[in-house]
């Protein structure tokens, strides 16, 4: 228990005071003003906010996909601010996993070689006892060879969320997962979320604006304006959905 | 959505550009083709007219043979001397002439090689004064036997001084003759040479000997009116005093008849550059085809929208025409304009190349405006039909849906492909059997372009083993592996890339086959058959021949350990009044003993003086017989009767007629123009060559050569044939490339998504660049693979209906075939680097943040 303890103290992402701004001038937006956070190892944290309140800006720097304007970002132990593409490209290999709400599968590959494509792009194996789990857990045995498009839109997103975990990535993240996908389907891919960081300590980072797959996370950080506002733990839709309402009128947050 | 518009169009103008060049410089070619012939027929035109602009009134024998530019230089009857006399006394004649002027009068330079003028004749004249035209710029006239005068540009070529001696070479002579040079001409407007002719002028009795074989004769006389006499009165009285056997033509006449036997020369010259533009158009058309089929898929969307708001599919049709006729239009004007820089350019060069001929004005001939928009806007349309079809066929209702167009089934375009095919392969069995009546040619093109659009519409269907196949050799990395599934995506689009390629390497690999069999046979054939260990010959640098002293035949006869020793002389005849080639052999025991020919009638060991030998193929078409006598007219004398005594089997290496050795004086070249050589058993060949080579000193236009590189020599202009198509086929490789990097670039569009996730998921910019190049390779290097098994198949089909005319050994360049499938694997990289660049630079978070 000590390690996990040990583990915990050490964040998986971390954001320091980040800032970011896009324009300058009259037409100057700033989408995140100073948000640190810490994402600790093993959990399932979901990210809240209306739109435009930053949300996805944040999962972006915090994934190294954009870059921020003031402030540092980093993934376990390597600082993601001030990385080279060539950085980037290996951090995104080695250390982060994505599932996107369009599954951004390739067409031209089966479910399988789709799930095998961030290992064999890095050249590695797959351990084979990990790789049978993930696809236990997906439910994909008999999909395996099919092509994305003989797939529906749930078993893609599955496949999606199996080719994030295969390579063990220190944190996956996780925009807007169930957004393109029917109430049953999101549920089923949810909950393949939660348990694959129950029982295998994976670390899910998940931006996500419906408080039902909110409530799924271990933890909610809610973002408004640029800003972390507030906080749930072990929340429930009800207690997220409460805390979305107080947000919409900013003025209630402000008091 | 405004910025997405502006981009989209954007990113259309770069792939209308794209297509557009194609078309601009399929455009060029044509219009470039005709300002060239154009500029260079009016050069032409004012050269001749300068030439014969001392002459009112010109009075020539009738040619003894009429030969065409095609078969070589006609030469004139001589006329004698009397002739002037006669014309003199015609009322209204202030002068007459005569004057002796033949090719063949060549000048040894300072460095002992004949001075060539590659094209323009090489003058031998009698010395008749200065004129309007011809003025003495340095020295004087010739008054000696020995003396001669030159123009500037002759001198300048050969490097000599008035005062030195010069060797030259005479069109009855090819024994060098000494000569001092007492002076040199040019030519009004401070020109030193017109067109690029070499002018050497004698004294009257040595031009008449030296040129025309005989004294007091003329080649023809000019004439200058009285005051008062117009040219074509004189011509008109000259004529009736002198009767029908003169051709009495005025200067103008006689300079437009000159002038128009070099451009029948250029119309046809004309005609090959408009058939290599029409390759370079039917790729073109292939790039255009593709381009407007991907921005209609792309647009879909939009398409189905304007159909779900009340657009007719006719609108939308027009729309997509419309398109095509700005993009033929724009592609037309900028293909002109380039055109006729190309067309001056090469003007240019060829008057360099052609001895310094001075260009008329570029001209832009009405011929290379209206080509050049007719061929631009109609290929142009006529390539975005089809897709402007497929557009309108979009139904409103894909305007609300997320549409993946699924793959349509290959049926129809493998059913259409297998019919256009057979009907290719029908033509070209039909041209190829000489099934086709006077069609031969045009049934045989049609055939080749048939095949050619019939094997791109089975393209599709080819493409994916083939790709899959070529793909695997990339799939050992995981870039190379996901190009390979890419270019396997869309058959389609994958197949009219490829075959784009496909037809420019089908064309290089077809000429190649047929030209390396046809080298091949002849080489086995000349190595098998000639039995002459050392052979006497020349390059031809002119329309002339090279030719060399008889006198060397029997001085060799006479080295210890030779043999056999065969001059070949030959002539266009005109036979029973039938335009032949004759041959005659100082030696007709040759015939037999060194070029193995077998007699299938009659006796061919001897030739009477009255008797003839011909071809079994020969004798066959014209219906002779051992006994039959035909009547031959040489280039000069009277017209004389042959009986023929012996037929031989036909084989390339035999003439269609063999006179006897006394009839070559009358030959336009009655010099031998090769030697075989034919050594005693025992005997070294290196022993006897250099007292060959010692003997031709005085006959600097030719040496002797051992029999292998005599056979390389004479094989050797099919090579640079070949490197001429390659080159002029070289302009549809160009266009294909452009079509593989159109096609590239369109798929990084489509696919930026992807390419971002791919990013994403950790793929190096290096693989990402990679990747697309596999993709680029494994489409070029298929069009390659499509493009070598056509042209062989095409190759071969020619070289089996030629298996009459003597091409007997189908040789298939191994060695070419690899190079250009080397040469595709290299295209593939080069037309990968821009769009790989593109992909590589795609914004990770831009590509896959949600629209």
């Amino acid at each position: 228990m000590t390690a996990t303890v040990g583990q915990q103290a050490q964040a998986a992402a971390r954001a320091n005071d980040v800032w970011k701004v896009y324009g300058s001038g009259e037409a100057q937006v700033i989408a995140l003003r100073g948000v640190s956070a810490e994402f600790e190892r093993g959990r399932f944290t979901a990210i809240m906010g209306p739109s435009g309140s930053g949300k996805s800006t944040l999962m972006h720097c915090l994934a190294g996909l954009d870059s921020v304007t003031r402030g540092t970002v980093s993934i376990g132990e390597t600082t993601v601010t001030g990385l080279g593409d060539a950085g980037l490209t290996k951090l995104r290999r080695d250390k982060v996993g994505f599932i996107f709400q369009q599954f951004n599968l390739l067409p031209t590959l089966t479910a399988k070689e789709n799930i095998l494509l961030p290992l064999s792009i890095a050249g590695r194996k797959p351990d084979p006892a990990w790789y049978d789990t993930v696809i236990e857990t997906v439910g994909l045995k008999d999909r395996l060879d099919h092509r994305p498009a003989q797939l529906s839109g749930g078993q893609q997103q599955r496949v999606a969320c199996a080719r994030a975990l295969v390579s063990r990535p220190e944190v996956i993240f996780a925009d807007e997962p169930t957004g393109n996908l029917d109430s049953r389907s999101g549920a089923e891919v949810l909950n393949f979320l939660r348990n694959s960081v129950r029982e295998h300590g994976q670390t899910i980072v998940m931006v996500t604006h419906d408080p039902t797959a909110a409530a799924y996370a271990d933890r909610v950080v809610f973002l408004a304006d640029g800003e972390i506002v507030s906080e749930l733990i072990e929340p429930t839709a009800e207690t997220v959905l409460d805390t979305m309402k107080k947000l919409d009128t900013p003025a209630e947050v402000g008091n | 959505m405004f910025r997405a518009t502006l981009k989209s169009l954007l990113a259309r103008k770069v792939r209308l550009i794209l297509s557009g060049l194609a078309v601009v410089l399929g455009v060029m070619f044509v219009s470039g083709a005709f300002v060239l012939t154009d500029t260079l027929g009016r050069s032409f035109d004012s050269i001749f007219a300068d030439a014969y602009s001392d002459v009112d009134v010109n009075v020539a024998a009738k040619p003894k043979v009429q030969v065409n530019e095609m078969e070589g230089e006609q030469t004139a009857a001589a006329l004698p001397a009397a002739v002037v006399d006669r014309v003199t006394q015609v009322p209204g004649v202030a002068s007459a002439t005569g004057v002796v002027a033949a090719d063949g009068a060549r000048i040894i330079g300072s460095n002992g090689k004949v001075v060539t003028s590659f094209g323009p004749p090489q003058l031998g004249e009698n010395w008749t004064g200065e004129g309007e035209l011809l003025r003495l710029r340095e020295g004087r006239a010739p008054q000696a036997e020995d003396e001669i005068v030159i123009n500037k540009a002759l001198a300048t070529a050969a490097k000599v001084q008035v005062g030195q001696k010069v060797g030259v070479l005479t069109a009855f002579e090819s024994k060098k003759r000494d000569f001092t040079l007492v002076g040199v001409v040019g030519y009004s407007g401070d020109r030193d040479s017109i067109g690029g002719a070499n002018e050497v002028f004698f004294t009257t009795p040595v031009a008449q000997r030296l040129m025309l074989g005989e004294p007091d004769v003329f080649s023809n006389i000019t004439v200058r009116a009285a005051g008062g006499v117009s040219d074509e009165t004189l011509r008109d009285d000259v004529s009736g005093a002198l009767g029908a056997d003169f051709e009495v033509k005025t200067g103008e006449q006689l300079a437009a008849d000159a002038a128009g036997g070099l451009k029948e020369g250029l119309s046809f010259f004309n005609k090959i550059l408009l058939g290599f533009a029409a390759v370079a158009l039917l790729v073109g058309t292939f790039l255009i085809l593709n381009t407007f089929s991907i921005i209609v898929a792309q647009r879909t969307r939009e398409l189905a929208l304007m159909r779900a708001i009340g657009a007719s599919g006719r609108q939308i049709i027009g729309s997509v025409v419309l398109e095509a006729i700005a993009v033929g239009l724009i592609a037309s004007v900028l293909g002109l304009a380039a055109g006729i820089g190309v067309g001056a350019l090469l003007a240019f060069l060829f008057g360099k190349f052609a001895g310094g001929l001075t260009l008329a004005g570029i001209g832009v001939p009405a011929a290379a405006v209206i080509g050049a928009f007719a061929v631009g806007l109609v290929i142009t349309v006529v390539a975005a039909l089809l897709p402007a079809l497929r557009a309108s066929r979009i139904p409103p209702i894909a305007a609300m849906q997320d549409v993946a167009t699924p793959d349509r089934p290959l049926t129809k375009v493998t059913v259409a492909g297998s019919l256009v095919t057979g009907v290719g392969a029908v033509l070209l069995f039909l041209g190829l059997s000489g099934n086709a009546g006077g069609q031969t040619l045009s049934t045989i093109l049609g055939g080749v372009l048939f095949a050619f659009i019939g094997v791109a519409l089975l393209t599709p269907l080819i493409s994916r083993p083939v790709v899959s196949l070529l793909g695997a050799i990339f799939s050992w990395s995981v870039p190379g592996k996901l190009g390979r599934l890419n270019s396997g995506r869309n058959p389609r689009r994958t197949a009219i890339t490829a075959a784009a390629l496909m037809v420019g390497i089908a064309l290089v690999t077809g000429v190649t086959v047929i030209l390396d069999s046809a080298k091949g046979s002849i080489s086995a054939l000349a190595q098998d058959t000639i039995k002459a260990e050392l052979v006497i010959a020349g390059v031809q640098g002119g329309p002339r021949p090279p030719s060399f002293d008889p006198g060397v035949l029997d001085q060799a006869k006479a080295l210890p350990g030779v043999q056999l020793v065969d001059g070949e002389y030959g002539d266009m005849a005109k036979i029973d009044g039938e335009s032949t080639w004759v041959a005659a052999s100082s030696d007709p025991a040759s015939l037999r003993q060194i070029f193995g020919a077998k007699p299938t009638a009659g006796d061919i060991d001897r030739i009477g003086p009255t008797q003839m030998l011909a071809s079994s193929d020969t004798a066959t078409s014209r219906g002779w017989s051992v006994g039959s006598t035909v009547t031959v007219q040489l280039t000069r004398g009277e017209a004389r009767t042959y009986t023929v005594s012996g037929i031989y089997e036909s084989s390339q290496l035999t003439n269609p007629v063999t006179l006897p050795p006394a009839a070559a004086k009358n030959f336009a070249i009655p010099q031998p123009i090769q030697g075989f050589i034919q050594l005693a058993p025992g005997t070294r060949v290196s022993d006897v060559q250099p007292q060959v080579e010692a003997l031709l000193a005085d006959s600097p236009e030719v040496s002797v050569a051992d029999r292998d590189a005599f056979i390389k020599q004479q094989t050797s202009s099919l090579d640079g044939l070949l490197t001429m198509i390659q080159i002029l086929l070289a302009l549809a490789i160009v266009i294909a490339v452009l079509g593989i990097i159109n096609t590239l670039a369109l798929s990084v569009l489509e696919r930026t998504r992807e390419l971002g996730l791919l990013r994403a998921i950790g793929l190096r910019r290096s693989q990402t660049m990679g990747m697309i190049t596999v993709e680029a390779v494994v489409i070029s290097v298929f069009g390659a693979l499509l493009g070598v098994v056509v042209g062989t198949g095409l190759g071969a089909a020619v070289v089996e209906a030629l298996k009459d005319e003597g091409i007997t050994d189908l040789i298939l360049p191994w060695g070419q075939m690899g190079v250009f499938l080397g040469l595709a694997a290299v295209i593939g990289v080069v037309a990968a680097v821009l769009p790989a660049v593109r992909a590589a630079r795609i914004n990770v978070l831009g590509a896959i943040a949600h629209d």
